[in-house]
């Protein structure tokens, strides 16, 4: 007999087994207490600082019921809160048609140089929300460029209307670009079989498919809109709407009661869509079968044409914008010298943090992005692979949804309210970059997460299982088998918090100090001051940095691909 | 040749013992009372239609699923509650569970860590060479068949030497015309180890091909637990003789004459039958005699309605002339099948074949 057995001692093996159980529970029991811990920290105690902020009486920072009543009940504040349901509407009313469209031809038709007009599209998520609207302000302001398109001038109601357009444009279109590349080739068959015209397949086909997408992108872009202060602020001039009053409130008159008051009133419009968008989620659920074929559109000159005409015009007034922002950042002296310079880019001279701001952007995006994707997946791994623990999950699966209901803007104030409570052990935070990372990480965990769990659930079920009676440690397993497969993924999740960390403002205006300022605050704060130059040249800074961030990531990871294309060519089963 | 396999000897084949399982899922009872033994070295199969609770058991034996109540002991150590890497087994899922990123070698070798990378790699030659992949070391999960996959998971199962394997509907993704043969590969290879071996299966052909007992499941329990054979012949419930092979019944009551009296017939049993009794009789299709030579006991008239061809044997479904309106099966060699254009048949229920159910 040959002896082949593994040379083990029994003894040696059990305790190896041992040692490798105590691991298990520590990496899965430990992992979730610190994942809800950290979420309880980041998010929840916030959330419930508002309400403890808004509803409490004390002197002079304007909450409490009395101050409540006396609030709604008032004049300006019906007139704040009119501007903003006007503007969100608006806005929403006309991005969506638009993002649909956009959306339809890069999925649904054979226009050329798709890749080309999704990259032009999704440009504004890598700026700031102030980088169209200061383009506004060159391109129809009172010295711009084409001022006399507008009758009054660009500050005010459609100032902030197109400015957010633009901003929220790409949102939009991410929702209903995923909900249209999902479609079964079969149904159009069977339509077509049945003598079914276009539009009459589209009717009962594509729009039933896609209208709770419509409906999400909808709610998206009117939270969005209600919650931002970055276009108002700048060409809102004195059109004013409720996010630049909880701003002022808090920033300027350190009435945080009557901050927190505003911050909840903008947290409801957000609750509200999404629990109803939940609650459509859960039914549409049934549309789509697993043995769906993919649908590939066929060539038609007339549609084809029409569609390229749409995009193309949609991209060139983004391109305008945004190319405008750039141009005005390297002009000299506008409107006199339009000669070129990097004037604007030696920002020492300015007030608002200059240089210092964009390193600790930098700082920020890359902390966050680190920290949070190493978070934020290990998290996600937990609660979809292991079990036993069902309260614990329970907890991390409500928590880890709250934040897509909850605006930056919300987020912030609840930070101040809660990390700058003098009782408070975490008081130390306040103002640190390690709170601007922990609010950044918390304010954009849940499409993170999302991204984590779609990629997790297409792993065969068993390999934790198989793994297990193996007696490999999970945590090894997660390392060798579980990243290695998701790794672009990860990399998708890294890229949005980078991108995501750069551009933000809504939380950040209420948590930076003057050592923690950063890139996205400094736009404002030039502004404020009248430097619009130096306010563009901030926020081409940031559009540069976040895109050449977003092409080595993508880079990258189609290097990755590459390398592991003599595994991933095609699934292992049947 | 036998002698160079590599064997399970470190840990021997071991006994399992399951008694009083119990599992629910919410009101859902996956598993009522389930108790089974298999001794060492046996391969048994867990037979059933789907959600009578075969894998359900299967996963509480491999400590995947917790039972609410019940034992499992393996070898007379209760693991009842221990986690799945102190239970010393090796499974094979249904969809393989293959790592699509480590190659042939690395899946094999995923179990052996803490070993000398040396031994790791001969352990490794040493199974390839077992389930017939040598030199497939380098290659991908994705790169194999669904054949090759399977006797990878296999090969990455036993690697650890186990004294169990758990396999779960092993050949379900597996074409029609290739899983014959693996079914005999998998279980000459089970015997050369004599590793104790549980099989989950929807196919009564797998449980017949393979198993020394099968445990035929039904609502979460186990209605019969016996060979392939005494299955077939000797079903103990009416479910068990339905999902194994094919079968007529006839109701029937006691006439007081120690027959069974089924509409206008007399039917003598083996064991006679009790005055007042009544049920039903079951008969298997091949045991009835259509024109027999002799004189068989409970011979009737009968119309043939349709003849089924099936290369060495036909299907003939007929009516006693006595019945009319209940078509009854038989299965006869086709040489067996009357020449001439007629239709008229005298068919033999032979009482040793009449099986009695309440």
């Amino acid at each position: 007999m040959l002896d082949v057995n593994i040379p083990v001692g029994d003894r040696v093996q059990v305790r190896r087994i041992e040692r490798s159980g105590w691991a298990d529970r520590l990496f899965v029991f430990g992992g979730k207490v610190l994942f809800l811990a950290v979420l309880a920290m980041a998010l929840l105690l916030p959330l419930l600082a508002i309400f403890w902020r808004g509803f409490s009486n004390d002197m002079g920072q304007g909450g409490g019921l009395a101050a409540a009543r006396q609030l709604l009940a008032s004049e300006h504040f019906h007139w704040l809160l009119g501007n903003s349901l006007r503007v969100s509407l608006t806005v929403a009313i006309i991005v969506v048609p638009l993002a649909y469209v956009f959306a339809y031809a890069l999925q649904r038709t054979l226009i050329p140089a798709k890749g080309l007009w999704r990259a032009i599209s999704l440009l504004p998520l890598l700026a700031p929300s102030m980088l169209p609207a200061i383009a506004l302000i060159y391109l129809f302001g009172n010295q711009g460029l084409l001022r006399g398109l507008f009758a009054d001038n660009i500050y005010g109601f459609w100032g902030i209307v197109i400015g957010e357009v633009i901003y929220t444009f790409p949102h939009a279109l991410m929702i209903l670009l995923s909900a249209l590349s999902l479609s079964d080739a079969r149904l159009f068959d069977a339509a077509s079989s049945m003598g079914a015209s276009a539009w009459r397949s589209f009717y009962s086909i594509t729009w039933p498919a896609s209208r709770q997408a419509v409906f999400a992108a909808f709610c998206l872009v009117f939270t969005l809109t209600i919650t931002d202060f970055g276009v108002p602020v700048i060409v809102g001039g004195d059109y004013q709407v409720l996010a630049i009053e909880a701003y002022k409130a808090v920033v300027g008159q350190q009435q945080f009661g009557r901050g927190a008051l505003i911050g909840m009133v903008l947290l409801v419009p957000a609750l509200i869509s999404f629990s109803m968008d939940a609650w459509l989620r859960r039914r549409q659920r049934s549309f789509m079968s697993g043995r769906a074929q993919v649908f590939t559109p066929q060539p038609s000159t007339w549609r084809d044409g029409g569609y390229l005409v749409i995009v193309v015009l949609i991209c060139t007034a983004l391109l305008a914008v945004l190319g405008m922002a750039v141009f005005s950042s390297l002009v000299k002296f506008w409107p006199y010298n339009l000669s070129l310079s990097l004037k604007h880019y030696l920002f020492n001279e300015n007030a608002g943090g200059g240089w210092l701001a964009y390193r600790n952007s930098l700082v920020l995006a890359s902390c966050s992005a680190v920290i949070g994707s190493a978070l934020i997946f290990t998290g996600a791994y937990l609660m979809e692979k292991t079990r036993g623990q069902a309260g614990l999950d329970l907890a991390l699966r409500i928590l880890t949804f709250r934040p897509m209901a909850v605006p930056g803007l919300v987020l912030g104030l609840g930070y101040v309210f809660f990390f700058n409570l003098p009782d408070n052990p975490l008081h130390s935070l306040y103002g640190s970059m390690a709170l601007l990372v922990i609010c950044t990480i918390a304010h954009y965990l849940t499409t993170a997460h999302m991204t984590a769990t779609t990629a997790l659930r297409q792993l065969d079920t068993e390999f934790e299982a198989a793994a297990l009676s193996l007696k490999v440690p999970l945590h090894r397993h997660y390392l060798r088998v579980t990243l290695p497969i998701c790794l672009p993924a990860v990399l998708d999740i890294v890229r949005y918090l980078f991108v995501s960390a750069m551009t933000t403002v809504s939380a950040a205006i209420f948590l930076y100090s003057p050592d923690s300022i950063l890139a996205a605050v400094a736009v404002l704060n030039m502004d404020d001051a009248g430097n619009v130059g130096g306010a563009a040249a901030m926020s081409t800074l940031i559009l540069f940095t976040s895109a050449a961030v977003s092409l080595l990531l993508a880079w990258t990871s189609r290097g990755l691909l590459r390398r592991s294309q003599a595994w991933r060519q095609s699934t292992p089963s049947h | 040749m036998l002698c160079s396999l590599p064997t399970a000897e470190a840990s021997p084949s071991v006994q399992v013992r399951i008694a009083d399982l119990q599992k629910s899922f919410g009101a859902f009872k996956a598993l009522d009372n389930v108790s089974l033994a298999v001794s060492p070295g046996e391969l048994v199969c867990l037979l059933g239609p789907s959600g009578c609770g075969k894998t359900t058991l299967l996963r509480c034996i491999a400590g995947l699923e917790r039972q609410n109540r019940g034992t499992i002991y393996l070898g007379g150590r209760d693991v009842s509650n221990l986690p799945p890497q102190a239970r010393d087994y090796g499974i094979v899922f249904q969809s393989y569970a293959l790592f699509p990123n480590l190659n042939v070698e690395q899946n094999i070798g995923y179990g052996l860590t803490g070993s000398a990378r040396d031994i790791v790699r001969q352990r490794v030659g040493d199974m390839l060479e077992l389930v017939g992949l040598t030199g497939s070391e380098t290659k991908y999960p994705g790169q194999l068949s669904g054949g090759q996959q399977q006797r990878v998971a296999l090969a990455r199962a036993l690697a650890p030497a186990p004294s169990l394997l758990l396999l779960d509907e092993p050949m379900s993704a597996l074409d029609a015309q290739v899983r014959e043969h693996l079914c005999m590969e998998l279980r000459s290879l089970q015997q050369r180890l004599g590793i104790t071996t549980l099989m989950v299966t929807h196919n009564q052909e797998e449980a017949m091909l393979m198993a020394d007992r099968i445990a035929v499941m039904n609502q979460g329990c186990i209605e019969q637990y016996a060979s392939p054979q005494s299955i077939y012949e000797h079903p103990q419930t009416p479910f068990v003789a339905n999902f194994v092979g094919q079968g007529n019944w006839l109701s029937f009551e006691g006439n007081g004459s120690g027959h069974a009296q089924v509409g206008a017939l007399q039917l003598r049993l083996a064991g006679g039958v009790a005055p007042r009794a009544a049920g039903r009789l079951f008969c298997r299709p091949e045991a009835i005699c259509v024109n027999p030579l002799q004189g068989e006991e409970n011979l009737f008239a009968a119309q043939m309605r349709e003849v089924t061809f099936l290369g060495n044997r036909c299907r003939v479904s007929f009516e006693f002339d006595a019945l009319p309106g209940q078509s009854l099966t038989a299965e006869i060699s086709a040489s067996q099948l009357p020449s001439s254009g007629t239709r008229n048949i005298r068919v033999a229920l032979p009482p040793s074949s009449l099986q009695v159910f309440a």
